[in-house]
């Protein structure tokens, strides 16, 4: 039961508090890139959470079975590249083979999300914070969520920023920036909600 | 030194099988792709504006190469994509004239007045939900930029006067701005078509003339000066039929308002061959406005500014000795 509980609070922590985006501030390309349409940061923030369960299994496995027990926790960082960019790559044909629908959901974004940062970064905390399997897991799970979570929701804020009637110097990136960092305020909030 | 092998043997060792999973697997999983799909993604514009109807240019490029699409179905690329589409299909494309965009209202901050101050969410959606939008004229544009929005192309602004104005250069015929509008304003017009009845207010005369100064206001002078019946009357409107209109601009001449437009920079003038001529009056004969001059035998003449270069002339014209060219050249 404390195990259920300890997942439970890994969860929370990485989608609202750690949010990776409004905290940590990992995955801001996409973040800004792909935000411009609530249908579109949904398609990303699938790719996302798909990308990131995979990621942190793999690289779990690759981290105890290969790095540690060679001693080459040092090579962590390039290898967990590597990993990732010929997963994604991997993962995107077989999904093209198998699943032309979900292709069509997820293929244009899977590129997009090789070598993104929010992912390497939630290989490398999983190997920080000493995970187990599980854990790794659902921090993956928790961590591409609350991805999803922000990008949703700042998307949705943008398409409305379209129709305001914004001064002509902040137009387009500026505001978008400006809402970014008041959106990481209010996140903010949740700091504190779990000792 | 053992560290270093070490390294180097499990990266190069990693890269290496990674290397060969992935080549194995673009074998292995490889996606049988119609390769006329591909050259005709080749030949599309690539704007992936999806005014046919697919998502994007590859979504196109797929239908038409399994059959569900039509050849000539990239509205942007117009006939000379077509004829390419069609060569790679091996298909016959008709040609077609290439369509523009044109907002049907002139009615400006100088000509329409408002019947209050919009503050709001600046779209043209939005506006004209609140008592159909803030122009006194119900049918006019509001200016606030939906279909600017809605343009992949750059080619449609918000002038300095408060009213949509497409750019025909950059304009592709796609119709996006078409579907955009909420006031149903923006029409497809062919490109040779240079005379446009410019209001669709089906409101009484009387109503149009308080609203706005350049509105259609069904006075009918357009109706008895075309001398080629190519304007329809409905519901206090004026309409041109463009299969019909030989764009002889008497109508654009007589409408009191201004509400017809005409492209007076292209209006075009006949000029009889005098070496061709052989007398035969027969264009005299079948002139609407008396603007051709001569006796039976004898050479005839243009009288140029009775002319209005509407072409009938030049198709009766037995011995071919009258040509038509742009007034001014």
């Amino acid at each position: 039961m404390e195990y259920v509980g300890k997942i439970f609070v890994i969860l929370i922590s990485s989608i609202l508090i750690n949010n990776f985006v409004m905290s940590r501030f990992l995955g801001i390309c996409p973040f800004l890139g792909v935000s411009k349409r609530v249908e579109t940061a949904v398609g990303m923030g699938a790719a996302v959470t798909f990308v990131m369960a995979m990621t942190s299994l793999i690289t779990y496995i690759i981290q105890y079975v290969i790095l540690e027990p060679l001693g080459l926790e040092y090579l962590q960082t390039i290898i967990f590249i590597l990993v990732i960019a010929s997963l994604v790559q991997f993962v995107e044909m077989v999904i093209q083979k198998t699943s032309p629908t979900l292709y069509q959901a997820l293929g244009v974004y899977l590129p997009l999300i090789t070598t993104n940062c929010a992912v390497l970064g939630v290989a490398i905390i999983n190997i920080d914070e000493k995970y187990d399997l599980i854990q790794a897991l659902f921090n993956g799970v928790g961590a591409a969520l609350g991805f999803t979570l922000a990008i949703v929701l700042f998307a949705g804020v943008r398409e409305r920023l379209e129709l305001s009637d914004i001064p002509k110097p902040l137009k387009g990136f500026p505001i978008a920036l400006i809402t970014a960092g008041l959106m990481s305020v209010a996140f903010l909030g949740f700091q504190g909600l779990i000792k | 030194m053992e560290k270093i092998l070490l390294s180097l043997l499990s990266l190069g060792g990693m890269g290496l099988l990674f290397g060969a999973v992935l080549a194995f697997a673009s074998k292995r999983f490889a996606v049988e792709k119609d390769p006329r799909a591909e050259a005709i993604r080749e030949v599309l514009p690539g704007a992936n504006c999806g005014a046919c109807g697919y998502p994007g240019c590859d979504g196109f490029a797929d239908a038409v190469a399994s059959g569900k699409a039509p050849v000539d179905g990239c509205t942007v690329g117009g006939s000379p994509v077509a004829l390419k589409v069609g060569s790679i299909m091996g298909v016959e494309v008709e040609e077609k004239e290439r369509h523009i965009a044109r907002v049907l209202c002139q009615g400006d901050c100088h000509n329409a007045v408002n019947k209050y101050e919009y503050r709001g969410i600046q779209d043209c959606v939005a506006a004209s939900m609140l008592a159909s939008g803030p122009k006194g004229c119900s049918y006019g544009c509001l200016g606030l930029g939906t279909c600017v929005r809605a343009c992949p192309f750059d080619a449609i602004h918000i002038s300095d006067r408060g009213i949509a104005v497409v750019d025909p250069d950059r304009c592709t015929g796609c119709g996006k701005c078409v579907e955009a509008c909420p006031k149903n304003l923006i029409e497809l017009i062919p490109e040779s078509s240079l005379v446009q009845v410019l209001c669709i207010s089906k409101d009484p005369g009387k109503q149009v003339r308080e609203n706005c100064k350049v509105g259609c206001i069904g006075c009918r002078l357009c109706v008895k000066a075309c001398q080629f019946e190519a304007i329809d009357f409905v519901d206090n409107l004026a309409r041109i039929r463009y299969d019909k209109c030989v764009n002889c601009m008497v109508c654009a001449e007589k409408c009191p308002t201004g509400a017809i437009y005409a492209d007076f920079s292209k209006r075009k003038v006949a000029f009889i061959d005098e070496d061709k001529c052989i007398g035969c009056t027969a264009c005299k004969r079948v002139c609407k406005f008396e603007s051709i001059d001569g006796e039976r035998k004898q050479k005839h003449r243009v009288l140029a500014d009775k002319c209005t270069g509407c072409g009938q002339c030049v198709e009766r014209c037995p011995v071919d000795a009258i040509t038509l060219s742009v007034r001014g050249n």
